[in-house]
């Protein structure tokens, strides 16, 4: 089983969707790792050998920043705009949608569940 | 999109020039009152109070370094919604 940065890899997939599985390593960056490595893209995971894990191991490390180092920098930089007051962080700290999306309607992702309003008219309802 | 990096950063001129009058000690005063939103801050405003205008009045903002790159803008927030009215029915 191929473990990279604390994260087990799905054996059955093919190496440039396995990669994806770390957080961090979108499409684009495992194709970069895997052809840095010289490793054909569609090799199965369970066909990594060890030397090309240790290839992929070190390439990740060396260029990459990935799972809990990259969670705590993002989550350092909502902190720094929550900090500093400005209108992002207060878009943050309101749930809201930060990068000036409409919130008359849409926006769940940001906004969570509907919350229904009591005594609202049903045709606003919906 | 982003700003060209070759244009460097956006100051309104008459502000910049007053922020560096203060910093040479050439002219003394505390809040420097603003309109201009669009101006980004630079390093050099850091440790000033700014009176930035929202539209209706002058929000004080106190510059520190990690605002450096933003606008003044973003510090003075233009809408004041506090939330629906909690009436019934």
């Amino acid at each position: 089983m191929a473990r990279i940065a604390g994260v087990d890899l799905p054996k059955n997939k093919r190496g440039e969707i396995g990669l994806t599985y770390i957080y961090g390593i979108g499409p684009s960056t495992a194709k970069y790792i895997l052809d840095k490595a010289s490793i054909d893209r569609s090799k199965k995971v369970n066909q990594w050998d060890d030397d090309e894990l240790n290839a992929i191991r070190t390439t990740i490390t060396e260029e990459f920043k990935v799972e809990g180092q990259l969670r705590s920098e993002v989550q350092m930089s909502i902190k720094r705009l929550l900090d500093i007051a400005c209108y992002r962080g207060l878009r943050h700290r309101k749930g809201l949608p930060v990068r000036g999306q409409r919130t008359k309607t849409n926006s769940r992702t940001r906004k969570g569940k509907r919350k229904t309003v009591a005594g609202k008219k049903k045709a606003t309802k919906k | 999109m982003a700003r060209s990096i070759k244009k460097g950063p956006y100051v309104d001129a008459n502000l910049e020039d007053k922020v560096l009058a203060i910093n040479e000690g050439t002219s003394k005063k505390g809040v420097l009152k603003t309109w201009s939103r669009r101006s980004t801050i630079t390093p050099d405003f850091v440790g000033h109070t700014l009176a930035v205008h929202n539209g209706n009045k002058f929000i004080p903002v106190y510059v520190t370094e990690f605002m450096v790159g933003h606008k003044l803008g973003e510090f003075a927030p233009t809408r004041n919604f506090k939330g629906h009215s909690s009436k019934k029915g």
